[in-house]
């Protein structure tokens, strides 16, 4: 055991992660020049796409010391958006050191700090490392000494390296066999492994992820998972290599799968303990702390049977997303489906886009809201994760709103434009610093429901991306929140309803109006569109019947065209859903989020 | 019951809203009609009509035919009866537009065994000839008309609707002036805006208003009800017959009928599959000077096969027959169509489903609405 090492790559979003993993993956031949392109630990579709990472991925890597000894160094790269900052923390569990990534170009950002703060709590030994010094704008001695303020180190403790070019590699590797603690533990004591990871796949069944603190795991145990109490054969046991390789036993101090014939998703937690039944363990490792959810939205099934569907792909989703949360509700227009909690807006996105891509579901999201808690005049305390749970306004003495507070990064420069979006956004500023000449910490208390939809992106253009930002939640203040409904036809759209502040709301309802009219496509009838707060109409549109719906020419070479234009708005009408006699696009839900487009 | 379409890639000048293939470079005409002549021949060998099977109809389009000299044309019409099995009756349509009309080329039309003549009107006014950017003159459509109608019987005219500059009462008057000629057959289109076409970009840049489908709507429905009162049968959305005139050649296309296309650009059927030329005059010549025609080929599943039926039949005044549907399908067909029978876009009459004419406004929708989907 004394030849393992476990370690992550943690950093601020884009910082150079899972490109700095290439390298390590690449100079230890852990993966064949065939198999390696660019971030190939990112290997989930959406990933590509996106050039970000959304989940955390472990991969074993044998390495041979300068010295002449053969380690394995399990490697776990980690996502860098906040909104998944779960996926970092229980990747921390499974490793007893970090390299801490800083963009020499960037230098410390938001989230350098947050996950450096993550580390440190799970006493993870960390080895900065000055990233992307291949690049022009590489300002490895004002990084330095940002590190050395940061986290108190000596100069020759920071490493630098570029992952694009492959400079400081051996430095780096060296430096995780001799600075991070090998993993302790006994292999011979009682089963402990921490379960941080779950994944369904259509062919094995569902596969879990593990660490090993004490015993082993050998093909063919009998297995218990602890907070369960149900107990399962180890089909089969295995390491992480960019596949997974099946072994006869995984010991201490190692990070494996184990594959049961366990059907049920709901069997496997993140965050359980795996021990062996006939020789249990008398302590289960701590878990993890439950995600709080920053944002909720409805998400149902366009067509309303297949809700069952839905349900058992939420099940077999949340296997490989510990941070989704949901529960059953109900909408008088979309039937059957579930509240579910995000941890922000591109987690939410990421999420309906999983559901469609991976488990082939047609969704429709609502409007996303914030948690508010609402005080009643009998004095209860109501916890409204919806607009549908909205007390009655005249049986409600006050509710109340959470609130973050923020830190944001940036270059003096931009004060202004910043201070003038958080104070639009209802912020207040309560601490302002410099943290060099060139850089600036501003810290505000803002209402969540203010940055959780578009704050981001107006953040990143009013800095030219010169800004970073982090937040966490700070408690519940007063608020002055309406119910905002939507008429379509004079029915109401409960999945339309928004909460939103009282002094916002008739805009808001103004421009969710004009948006919607863009979006409904022209039915054979007029439609009429109206926000109303109460039995106040406080905006109102109207979509006039579709006049005329038909293709002039239709010879020889027009038909297969046209079939398959038609065809396609068929398809796209399986995206629709009928409330009343109007059909609403899969889109319009979303509305919300698109006003100020 | 088949039919040949041969389509002629050239034009004079380039129309603003048309985006069918064409060259308004005559360079390569001798060139492409050998090219027609080989692939006749090459077709016949590779794509033969079931044994039996004459060819009824012969369908020069375009493009402008009526720019082929007498000799390639009977070159054409020769290889075409050389090489297929055509029938001695056969209904053998030229598309020709009115500039290219004059006493000695309707004689050699005629001669050369044409016995239908579809032409590209548009319009009876000059400034819509001018924005479409026609070549010929609002005189030129007037008069080389009445004169065709001396040689020939069986004539069609284009007119185009619903366009920016067209008042409703001009839209009237040439629908009156059609009738005044006495042609039996009308091809009326609402203006399409195609993408990539100068019409798109005129419209983008400003320099043209967009259609107004109220306007369109408005037009069409003067149409249908003109039409009725004036004896022409709204045989298809966009073509009228006086009794005895419908088009044979365009009627097989929506009675499913097989049909082979010949040049760059044409498409073909047989049934189950479809396949289509090259859109390149060059690369199609190139290609037949090697022997081999340029096509590519898509094999229609039993799904797509029926969804073209409902899509083609919809829009016939035969309508679709319900009769030659499995029982499941129509079951399903008739409970997807329920609600347009309850708006009155629909009826469903001796096993048939038929628009009404507030339904043809509306005939695409609705037949998406009852396309089948791929079983998966
Ligand atoms: N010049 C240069 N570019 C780099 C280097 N490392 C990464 N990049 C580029 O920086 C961008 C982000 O790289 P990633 O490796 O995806 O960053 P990451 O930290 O894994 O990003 P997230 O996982 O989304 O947080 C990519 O465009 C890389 O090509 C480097 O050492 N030098
Ligand atoms: S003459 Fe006919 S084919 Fe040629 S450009 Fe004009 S409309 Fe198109
Ligand atoms: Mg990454």
């Amino acid at each position: 055991m004394k030849n393992i090492r476990n370690f992550c790559i943690i950093a601020h979003i884009d910082h150079g992660k899972s490109t700095l993993a290439d390298r390590l993956l690449q100079s230890t031949n852990t993966i064949s020049d065939r198999e390696m392109m660019d971030q190939v630990l990112d290997d989930m579709d959406l990933e590509r796409e996106k050039g970000i990472t959304i989940k955390s991925h472990a991969i074993q890597i044998n390495y041979r010391h300068t010295d002449g000894q053969e380690f394995i160094l399990n490697l776990i790269d980690t996502p860098g958006h906040v909104d998944f900052s779960y996926e970092v923390s229980r990747a921390l569990a499974a490793c007893e050191g970090a390299l801490l990534l800083v963009d020499a170009t960037q230098g410390i950002q938001a989230q350098t700090i947050s996950n450096l703060y993550l580390a440190i709590e799970n006493d993870l030994e960390i080895i900065p490392v000055i990233n992307k010094i291949d690049m022009d704008g590489a300002m490895i001695e004002e990084v330095q000494d940002q590190i050395i303020e940061l986290i108190g180190c000596k100069p020759e403790d920071i490493l630098l390296a570029s992952g694009r070019t492959g400079l400081g590699i051996e430095g780096v590797l060296a430096a995780i066999v001799d600075r991070i603690p090998a993993p302790k533990g006994d292999p011979e004591a009682p089963l402990q492994a921490l379960i941080f990871d779950s994944v369904f796949n259509s062919f094995r069944g569902i596969i879990v992820y593990y660490r090993i603190q004490n015993g082993t795991i050998r093909k063919g145990d009998k297995v218990r998972f602890v907070s369960t109490g149900q107990d399962y054969e180890a089909d089969e046991v295995g390491i992480l290599k960019l596949k997974m390789t099946e072994k006869k036993e995984v010991k201490a101090g190692d990070v494996g799968y184990i594959i049961t014939g366990i059907k049920n998703a709901k069997e496997v937690k993140v965050g359980d303990t795996i021990t062996l039944s006939n020789r249990p363990t008398k302590e289960p490792i701590k878990g993890f702390e439950e995600v709080k959810p920053m944002v909720f939205a409805g998400i149902y099934p366009v067509n309303t049977d297949e809700f069952e569907e839905l349900r058992d792909c939420m099940d077999k989703l949340q296997l490989n997303d510990a941070s989704l949360t949901y529960e059953l509700e109900t909408s008088q227009a979309l039937g059957f489906g579930f509240r579910c909690g995000f941890l922000g807006m591109l987690h939410m996105e990421i999420i309906q886009e999983r559901l469609e891509r991976e488990f082939n579901q047609t969704v429709i999201t609502t409007v996303p809201n914030v948690s508010f808690i609402a005080y009643t005049t009998k004095g209860e305390k109501v916890m409204v994760n919806n607009p549908s749970e909205f007390p009655d306004p005249v049986k409600t003495e006050r509710i109340e709103e959470p609130y973050i507070r923020a830190q944001i990064i940036t270059k003096p420069e931009y004060i202004g434009n910043i201070m003038t979006l958080c104070l639009g956004k209802r912020g207040i500023l309560i601490n302002q610093s410099y943290l060099t000449t060139t850089r600036v910490e501003l810290i505000f208390e803002m209402p969540l429901t203010e940055i959780v939809f578009d704050f981001y992106d107006k953040l990143k253009s009013q800095t030219r991306g010169y800004a970073s930002f982090d937040y966490h939640a700070i408690g519940y203040r007063d608020a002055l929140i309406s119910k905002m409904d939507i008429l379509l036809n004079g029915e109401k759209v409960d999945a339309l309803s928004a909460l939103i502040h009282r002094s916002r709301a008739e805009d808001f309802g103004r421009k969710l109006c004009e948006k919607l009219k863009e979006l409904l496509p022209r039915q054979q009838f007029q439609i009429a569109i109206q926000a109303a707060i109460g039995a106040k109409v406080v905006a109102r549109e109207n979509i006039s019947a579709m006049r005329k719906d038909v293709t002039a020419k239709c010879y020889g070479g027009d038909i297969s065209r046209k079939r398959k234009l038609l065809e396609k708005q068929k398809e796209g009408k399986k995206r629709m859903r009928q409330i009343g006699n109007v059909e609403v696009p899969q889109e319009a839900f979303l509305a919300v989020l698109k006003l100020d487009d | 019951m088949a039919g040949i379409y041969l389509h002629i890639p050239f034009c004079k000048q380039a129309c603003h809203y048309c985006n069918f293939h064409f060259s308004t470079s005559l360079h390569y005409k001798p060139e492409l009609v050998a090219a027609l002549q080989e692939e006749a021949r090459l077709a016949a060998e590779q794509f033969p009509f079931p044994p039996g099977e004459a060819v009824h109809t012969i369908y020069f389009g375009g493009g402008t035919p009526s720019l082929l000299t007498l000799a390639e044309l009977t070159q054409l019409l020769t290889a075409v009866r050389g090489h297929f099995n055509v029938d001695p009756d056969a209904e053998i349509t030229l598309e020709v537009n009115p500039d290219d009309i004059s006493e000695e080329r309707l004689k050699e039309w005629r001669d050369a065994g044409i016995n239908r003549l579809s032409i590209g009107v548009q319009s009876f006014f000059e400034e819509e000839l001018r924005w479409m950017n026609r070549a010929h003159t609002a005189k030129q459509a007037l008069e080389q008309v009445k004169k065709a109608r001396e040689y020939f019987n069986n004539i069609t005219i284009d007119l185009i609707y619903g366009g920016p500059g067209l008042s409703d009462e001009q839209w009237h008057q040439d629908l009156e002036q059609a009738k005044a000629l006495n042609i039996p057959h009308l091809s009326c289109y609402a203006l399409t805006v195609e993408p990539q076409t100068p019409l798109n970009k005129m419209i983008r840049a400003g320099k043209v208003p967009d259609v107004d489908p109220d306007k369109q709507s408005r037009h069409f429905l003067y149409l249908m009800q003109w039409a009725k009162e004036n004896g022409y049968e709204h045989y298809e959305i966009s073509n009228f017959a006086r009794p005895g005139y419908r088009s044979r050649h365009n009627s097989a296309y929506w009675q499913g009928k097989s049909y082979i296309g010949l040049g760059p650009s044409a498409h073909s059927f047989d049934g189950k599959s479809r396949w289509w030329n090259i859109a390149n005059n060059q690369a199609y010549i190139r290609s037949l000077q090697e022997g081999l025609i340029p096509f590519e080929k898509e094999e229609l599943t039993g799904v797509q096969q029926l969804n073209e039926r409902i899509m083609i039949a919809l829009r016939t005044a035969d309508g679709l027959d319900l009769s030659h549907i499995p029982s499941l399908e129509k079951t399903q067909l008739l409970k997807a169509a329920q609600r347009h029978i309850d708006a009155g876009h629909l009826v469903a009459q001796e096993n048939k489903l038929r628009l009404t004419d507030e339904g043809r406004l509306l005939a695409d929708g609705i037949a998406a609405d009852l396309f089948f989907e791929e079983i998966k």
